[in-house]
């Protein structure tokens, strides 16, 4: 476990710099850890982190991409624009939520 | 991970059996590596091309009479029904995991930006055409061609 400071906050990350405790997060770190991962957060992405968090607190699981398309409505092509080169790791890294542990 | 090591580019799926059991597992690995953001290509070959086949793919089934693991008797597993009952099974279990349907994945696979291909020898052998395929299909090749496009990346036959 190690502490990091995201926009001005001590945080408790892992070692890939998930967020261990997703009530730590907020919109300015969702930022800063956006600039991390080289993207500028727009609308459609708060529409994605959104539902992620919302699915989240509901569920208590990280949706996967086919949840985020089915009951997100998010096209699968618009995930991979938004979040390139890993969308499900990125999307539920930038949302506060931990690494999501499924294989699809 | 946090080991510095160096990523895998590129892979290339060759799908060759036509039931659940044979068609997921690569299915699964194309779009798992898309998730990584690993280039990915898969190729259809033989009974794999059901996969594709817009009639066929409706008609996938879990194989009950030549699988021991199955735990069914090969005598049990000719009874008519068993297969599709297995195969029932197996995809609401699937489902539970969020792993689609054929027809869903390979959506989801072609939208992540993985090239599907199927295989020309396989198409000719079976009398299909282009036609015959889902339209998420980018192109028919031979083996060298696909050698061509799975260059510099590894191949993993399925």
């Amino acid at each position: 476990m190690a502490t990091k400071t995201i926009a001005g906050k001590s945080i408790e990350v892992d070692a890939e710099g998930f967020l261990l405790n997703p009530d730590d997060w907020n919109e300015a770190i969702a930022e800063a850890l956006a600039r991390e991962e080289g993207i500028e957060l727009t609308e459609e992405h708060w529409k994605v982190i959104r539902f992620m968090r919302q699915d989240f607190k509901e569920r208590g699981q990280i949706p996967t991409i086919r949840r985020i398309k089915n009951a997100g409505g998010i096209p699968v092509q618009d995930l991979y624009r938004l979040f390139p080169d890993g969308p499900a790791k990125k999307a539920a890294k930038i949302a506060g939520l931990g690494k999501p542990q499924g294989c699809v | 991970m946090a080991v510095d090591k160096e990523k895998l580019g590129k892979v290339s799926i060759i799908i060759s059996r036509g039931t659940v059991e044979g068609i997921y597992p690569g299915l699964i690995m194309a779009n798992g590596a898309r998730m990584e953001g690993i280039e990915a290509n898969i190729f259809f070959t033989f009974f794999g091309l059901h996969a594709i086949h817009k009639k066929k793919m409706k008609k996938i089934r879990v194989d009950t009479v030549g699988n021991p693991a199955l735990g069914i008797p090969p005598i049990i597993g000719i009874i008519p029904g068993m297969s599709a009952m297995v195969t029932r099974m197996m995809l609401k279990e699937m489902d539970k995991l969020d792993i689609p349907p054929v027809d869903e994945f390979l959506e989801m696979i072609a939208a992540a930006g993985a090239n599907i291909y199927a295989c020309k020898a396989a198409m000719d052998m079976f009398h299909f055409t282009k036609e015959d395929l889902i339209d998420e299909v980018a192109d028919v090749l031979t083996v060298g061609q696909f050698y061509e496009i799975a260059a510099g990346g590894a191949i993993i036959f399925t």
